[in-house]
C-alpha cells in the first residue's frame, strides 16, 4: 500500500492503494468517479477509457503505480457542463441504447479528435475499433462523430 | 386530500439544505439545458405512476425494468400523451417494484410496450379526466364542456387552468373507472410518433452513476465469488491464507460450492478471489464434442409426438421430383452484457434491501425471500439503469448470492462479476442443431420436415406454427430438447435466433432447385397460405408480404450494382413483422456486408428515434453473433472466458442499416428483438450469391473459404 498523488480532472487527488491497483478501480471506488466502466479487465472492451495526458488509454490496465504527472481525464472532466462537441453530437444523434459503453466510446472519439480534426470514415472506424457497443450501436457512433467534426 | 411530503420533493427540500440550490434540471431530454424548469414546492399523488406538481411539472413512473430497450423513455412517452402534458415538462423516474401498483414489471420478451399499451394509456387518460373534473367543480360546469391540452384545461370561454393548480383538487377526486375514460383516437396522437431523446442521455454521456455497478452505499462492501471453473464441478477444499494477506481484503466466506472474498474495493476483492487455491471434485462434465453426437443422433429419430403435422410428408417427398435436406448447427452462447453482472444486498433483521440490475425484480423478489426465509413483504428490489440484459438478467443468481453473502457478512455488499465470471458462469443460449428435408415437385415445395434439437429448449426448440406452416401441403416439425448440466436460458429471440437463420438460409437453397427467385418464392408460399391454406395460419399473411414487399422496394432487390451482392431474410418474432435485404461486397476476396435494408411493421412506432436504435441493433447484433460468436465447452469449462479471445462485432464491422417502418395505426408490437432473427439467413444467402460455400455453422467466419 502506498499514497499516491494523481492529477485527475484539473485536481491533485491523494489515494492510498496497492501499486498494481489499475487506475480503472481508483477512480470508480477511490475517488467515486463511476462514470468510467468495467468491462473486461483486460484492455478488450473500451468502457474504461480515459485520457492520459490528452491521449486515449484503457484504464483498466494502467497500473495507478505507473502514473506519475500525467493529466488523467476521465468522463466527469471531459468538459464543465457536458456540452463537449463530442457529447453534444451523442446527444444529438441519440446515440445510447444502454449506455454503458458510452463514456468510453465518448473518450476514444474525444481523442481521435484532438489528434486528428478531420479524420475519414476509415479512419473513424479504426480509431473506435477497440470500443465493444454490445448493443451495436455503431452506426450512429459513427454519425455522431462526423457531427461533432462538423461542431468542433 | 392527499399531500404528502413525498420523495421528490424530499430530494428537492434536502438539495437545498446541501446548499445546492436546485433549479436548473434538464430531465427530460427535449428540455434544453437553457430552459431551467423550477421544481414545484409540493406534488400531488394522481396514481402510483405519476404526480403533478403545483406549477404543473409532471413525473411520470416508467414501471419497467430498463435495459437499453429505451422503455425508460417510451412508457412515460404513452401516459404523457394520453395525459395532454407537454413532453418538456416531464420528469421521468424509474417507479419501484409494486406489483399491486404496475403489471408485469419484466423486461423480456419485446412485451413492455405491447402489453403495457392500453394500461399505460388508460393510466394517463384518467388522470387527464381527475384533472378535468377538477376543473368542472372549480368552475362549477359539466366536465364535458371542457377539454385538456399541453398541461391546461380548457372551458368553452378559451378558459384555462393550469394542471398544477388543478392538481391538489384532481389529487383528492374519486378516481373514474377506465371504462368511463375515452382513449384518443391514435389518428390524434401529438407526442407518440415524434422523436423523444432518451430521458437518460445527460447522465450517459456525463458518466453519472446510474447502472447497479454504480451503487456505493454507507458501510458496502465488495465480494468477488469463485464458483467452480466447470459445469459438473464442486467445491472439496479451498485454502484462503493468501487471499486474506491482500490488501483490502476483510473476510472469505463459503456459501455451497462458491467461495466469496470480502473487501473494501473491488479490486482487492478480485484479486483476493484469484489468490484462493481451490480444489476441485470432478462430476460428471460434459464436451461439446458430446453435444455435437448426442444432437446428430436425436436429430435422426422420431420423436413420440411431431409438435405439427400436415398431410404426408414421407408420401411427399416419395413423390417429388427433388428432396433437398440441410443441417445447421449453432453452439451455445454467453450473453455478455457489457455491464458485468452486478447485485447490491443488504440483509438486516428488519427488512432485507436489494438494488441492481435485473430484468425479473417480482420474480428475483420472491426467490430471496424463499432463500432467507423471510415474508416477501420484508423483502424490496429495486432497480438500476442496466447495461443490456439480452435474457440474462431474468435470471436473477447474481442478485441470491448477494442476499446469501449479506446474510453471511451481515453488512451490505455488492456483488460484482468479472467478465471471466460472466462468461463461464452464464446461462446460456442453448446450443442447437436443426435438419430440414424440403421435397420439390412442379417447381414448388410441397413437403417440409424440421427436426430440432436444442439444450433444455422450454419443450420445445421450434416455432411450429410459424411460417411456412400453413404454406406447404406436407408439413412436419419435430423437437427433441435434451438436458444438459450447462446452465442454459433465454438469449435475445430465443429459439429464433438461430432458427431463423437455419430457416431463411435453407429456404434459398429450396428456391434455387425450384428455380426461382428469393422473393418470388416467399411470396408464392405466402400466397398460398392466404388462398389456399394447407393448415392453420398463425401469421398474418397480408403483413408478412407487406414487409417482405417493402424491403424488396426499398434494396432495389435484384437490380444491385455489379459487384454487390444481395441477401434476402424474413421473420415473424414477438408479434412483429421483419424483412431483411443485406448487401456484401467482396474486399481481398472475403465478404464484407455493407448494408441491410430492414422492413418492419410493429404497428405504431412510439419513438421512432429509439425504435431506429432497436433496429439497428438488432440486425448488428444477428450479424455480429451469426459471423464471430464461437463457444464450446471441454470438460465441462467454456473455452472463452474474455474478449480478448471472445469475438464480438466492432465498428468496422458493422453495415450501416437502414429502416423503413410499415406506417401503421395497429397497437405496438416488440421492437427489442425481432430484427435479430433475419439478419443472419440474410447475410448468409448474400455470400452465397457472392460465390461462397453457403453457410451451415455458426460462427460464419470459421467455414471454409469464406475468408480469403
Ligand atoms: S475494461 Fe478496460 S478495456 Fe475493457
Ligand atoms: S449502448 Fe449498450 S453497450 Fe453500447
Amino acid at each position: 500500500m502506498a499514497t499516491y498523488t494523481i492529477n485527475v480532472n484539473g485536481k491533485k487527488r491523494e489515494v492510498d492503494a496497492d501499486p498494481d491497483t489499475p487506475l480503472l478501480w481508483v477512480l470508480r471506488d477511490h475517488l467515486g468517479l463511476v462514470g468510467t466502466k468495467y468491462g473486461c479487465g483486460v484492455a478488450s472492451c473500451g468502457a474504461c477509457t480515459i485520457h492520459l495526458d490528452g491521449s486515449a488509454v484503457r484504464s483498466c490496465s494502467v497500473p495507478v503505480g505507473a502514473i506519475e504527472n500525467q493529466k488523467i481525464t476521465s468522463i466527469e472532466g471531459l468538459s464543465e457542463k457536458g456540452d463537449h462537441p463530442v457529447q453534444l453530437a451523442w446527444k444529438e444523434h441519440d446515440v445510447p441504447q444502454c449506455g454503458y459503453c458510452q463514456a468510453g466510446q465518448i473518450m476514444s472519439a474525444s481523442a481521435l479528435l484532438k489528434k486528428n480534426a478531420n479524420p475519414t470514415d476509415d479512419e473513424i472506424m479504426g480509431a473506435m475499433a477497440g470500443n465493444i457497443c454490445r448493443c451495436g450501436t455503431y452506426n450512429r457512433i459513427n454519425a455522431a462523430i462526423k457531427t461533432a467534426v462538423k461542431n468542433s | 386530500m392527499n399531500v404528502k411530503v413525498n420523495r421528490r420533493s424530499f430530494i428537492q427540500v434536502s438539495s437545498l439544505v446541501s446548499g445546492g440550490l436546485v433549479l436548473g434540471f434538464s430531465w427530460g431530454s427535449c428540455t434544453r439545458p437553457e430552459e431551467v424548469i423550477v421544481m414545484p414546492k409540493e406534488w400531488f399523488d394522481l396514481n402510483g405512476f405519476l404526480k403533478i406538481g403545483d406549477n404543473g411539472l409532471v413525473t411520470i413512473m416508467s414501471p419497467n425494468p430498463e435495459i437499453g430497450q429505451n422503455v425508460k423513455t417510451a412508457m412515460p412517452m404513452i401516459i404523457a400523451e394520453e395525459l395532454d402534458v407537454d413532453w418538456k415538462n416531464v420528469i421521468v423516474e424509474q417507479a419501484p417494484l409494486n406489483t399491486d401498483l404496475f403489471n408485469r414489471q419484466v423486461a423480456g420478451g419485446s412485451q413492455s410496450i405491447r402489453q403495457g399499451w392500453t394500461s399505460l394509456r388508460t393510466t394517463g387518460a384518467t388522470a387527464k379526466q381527475m384533472l378535468i373534473n377538477a376543473a368542472a367543480q372549480k368552475w362549477e360546469v359539466e366536465a364535458s364542456t371542457l377539454k385538456a391540452e399541453k398541461g391546461f384545461v380548457i372551458n368553452s370561454a378559451g378558459e384555462k387552468l393550469g394542471y398544477g393548480e388543478l392538481a391538489s383538487i384532481a389529487s383528492g377526486m374519486e378516481v373514474p373507472t377506465s371504462e368511463s375514460v375515452k382513449l384518443k383516437d391514435p389518428k390524434d396522437f401529438t407526442l407518440i410518433g415524434t422523436n423523444v431523446s432518451n430521458v437518460d442521455i445527460d447522465k450517459i454521456i456525463t458518466g453519472k452513476p446510474l447502472f447497479g455497478i454504480d451503487t456505493k452505499k454507507e458501510g458496502m462492501v465488495y465480494a468477488s465469488v469463485l464458483r467452480p471453473p466447470s459445469f459438473g464441478n464442486s467445491l472439496k477444499s479451498v485454502n484462503d491464507a493468501e487471499a486474506r494477506q491482500v490488501t483490502g481484503v476483510s473476510d472469505v466466506v463459503q456459501f455451497g460450492d462458491k467461495v466469496a472474498v470480502i473487501a473494501s474495493n473491488s479490486w482487492a476483492a478480485m484479486k483476493g478471489k484469484k489468490a484462493l487455491k481451490a480444489e476441485w471434485e470432478n462430476g460428471e462434465t460434459e464436451d461439446t464434442a458430446f453435444h455435437d453426437e448426442e444432437m446428430m443422433t436425436l436429430l435422426n429419430t422420431k420423436t413420440d409426438k411431431p409438435k405439427r403435422e400436415e398431410g404426408n410428408v414421407e408420401k411427399g417427398f416419395a413423390e417429388a421430383d427433388e428432396v433437398i435436406e440441410r443441417i445447421y448447427e449453432a453452439p451455445f452462447l454467453p450473453h455478455n452484457c457489457l455491464e458485468p453482472m452486478n447485485f447490491y444486498a443488504d440483509v438486516r433483521s428488519d427488512k432485507v434491501e436489494l438494488l441492481g440490475p435485473i430484468q425479473t425484480p417480482a420474480g428475483t423478489r420472491k426467490q430471496v425471500a424463499d432463500l432467507l426465509e423471510r415474508p416477501e413483504d420484508e423483502v424490496s428490489v429495486d432497480m438500476t439503469r442496466m447495461g443490456g440484459g439480452f435474457g440474462r438478467r431474468l435470471y436473477g443468481d447474481f442478485a441470491l448470492e448477494a442476499a446469501e453473502i449479506s446474510d453471511k457478512i451481515k453488512k451490505p455488499v455488492q456483488v460484482l462479476f468479472t467478465r471471466e465470471d460472466d462468461m463461464t458462469a452464464g446461462t446460456y443460449r442453448p446450443a442447437s442443431k436443426y435438419k430440414f428435408k424440403a421435397g420439390i415437385k412442379d417447381g414448388r415445395m410441397t413437403s417440409y420436415h424440421l427436426v430440432g434439437v436444442g439444450y433444455d429448449m422450454w419443450g420445445n426448440c421450434t416455432r411450429h406454427d410459424n411460417f411456412p406452416g400453413g404454406a406447404v401441403d406436407n408439413y412436419l416439425v419435430e423437437s427433441h430438447t435434451p438436458h444438459t448440466n450447462i446452465t442454459t436460458g433465454a438469449w435475445r429471440a430465443p429459439i429464433t435466433n438461430f432458427l431463423a437463420f437455419a430457416e431463411q438460409a435453407f429456404l434459398d437453397e429450396v428456391a434455387e432447385k425450384c428455380e426461382k427467385d428469393p422473393v418470388e418464392f416467399r411470396l408464392e408460399l405466402f400466397e398460398k397460405a392466404k388462398s389456399n391454406p394447407a393448415g392453420k395460419v398463425e401469421y398474418d399473411v397480408d403483413k408478412s408480404i407487406g414487409v417482405i414487399k417493402l424491403a424488396a422496394e426499398k434494396s432495389n432487390w435484384g437490380k444491385s450494382q455489379d459487384g454487390v451482392y444481395q441477401g434476402f431474410s424474413t421473420y415473424y418474432s414477438h408479434n412483429t413483422y421483419v424483412a431483411e435485404v443485406a448487401e456484401v461486397v467482396l474486399e481481398n476476396g472475403s465478404p464484407k456486408v455493407q448494408k441491410v435494408t430492414c422492413a418492419i411493421d410493429c404497428g405504431i412506432v412510439v419513438n421512432p428515434l429509439g425504435a431506429l436504435n432497436q433496429v439497428e441493433g438488432g440486425v448488428v447484433d444477428g450479424i455480429g453473433h451469426a459471423m464471430y460468436a464461437d463457444f464450446s465447452f471441454e470438460n465441462g469449462r467454456a473455452n472463452h472466458e474474455n474478449f480478448n479471445t471472445f469475438r464480438l462485432i466492432r465498428n468496422p464491422e458493422a453495415p450501416k442499416v437502414e429502416t423503413h417502418f410499415v406506417e401503421s395505426y395497429n397497437d405496438p408490437t416488440g421492437l427489442g428483438e425481432p430484427t435479430l432473427p433475419p439478419a443472419g439467413g440474410a447475410i448468409a444467402n448474400a455470400f452465397a450469391k457472392a460465390g461462397k460455400e453457403r453457410m451451415y455453422k455458426q460462427p460464419f467466419i470459421q467455414a471454409k473459404g469464406l475468408i480469403g
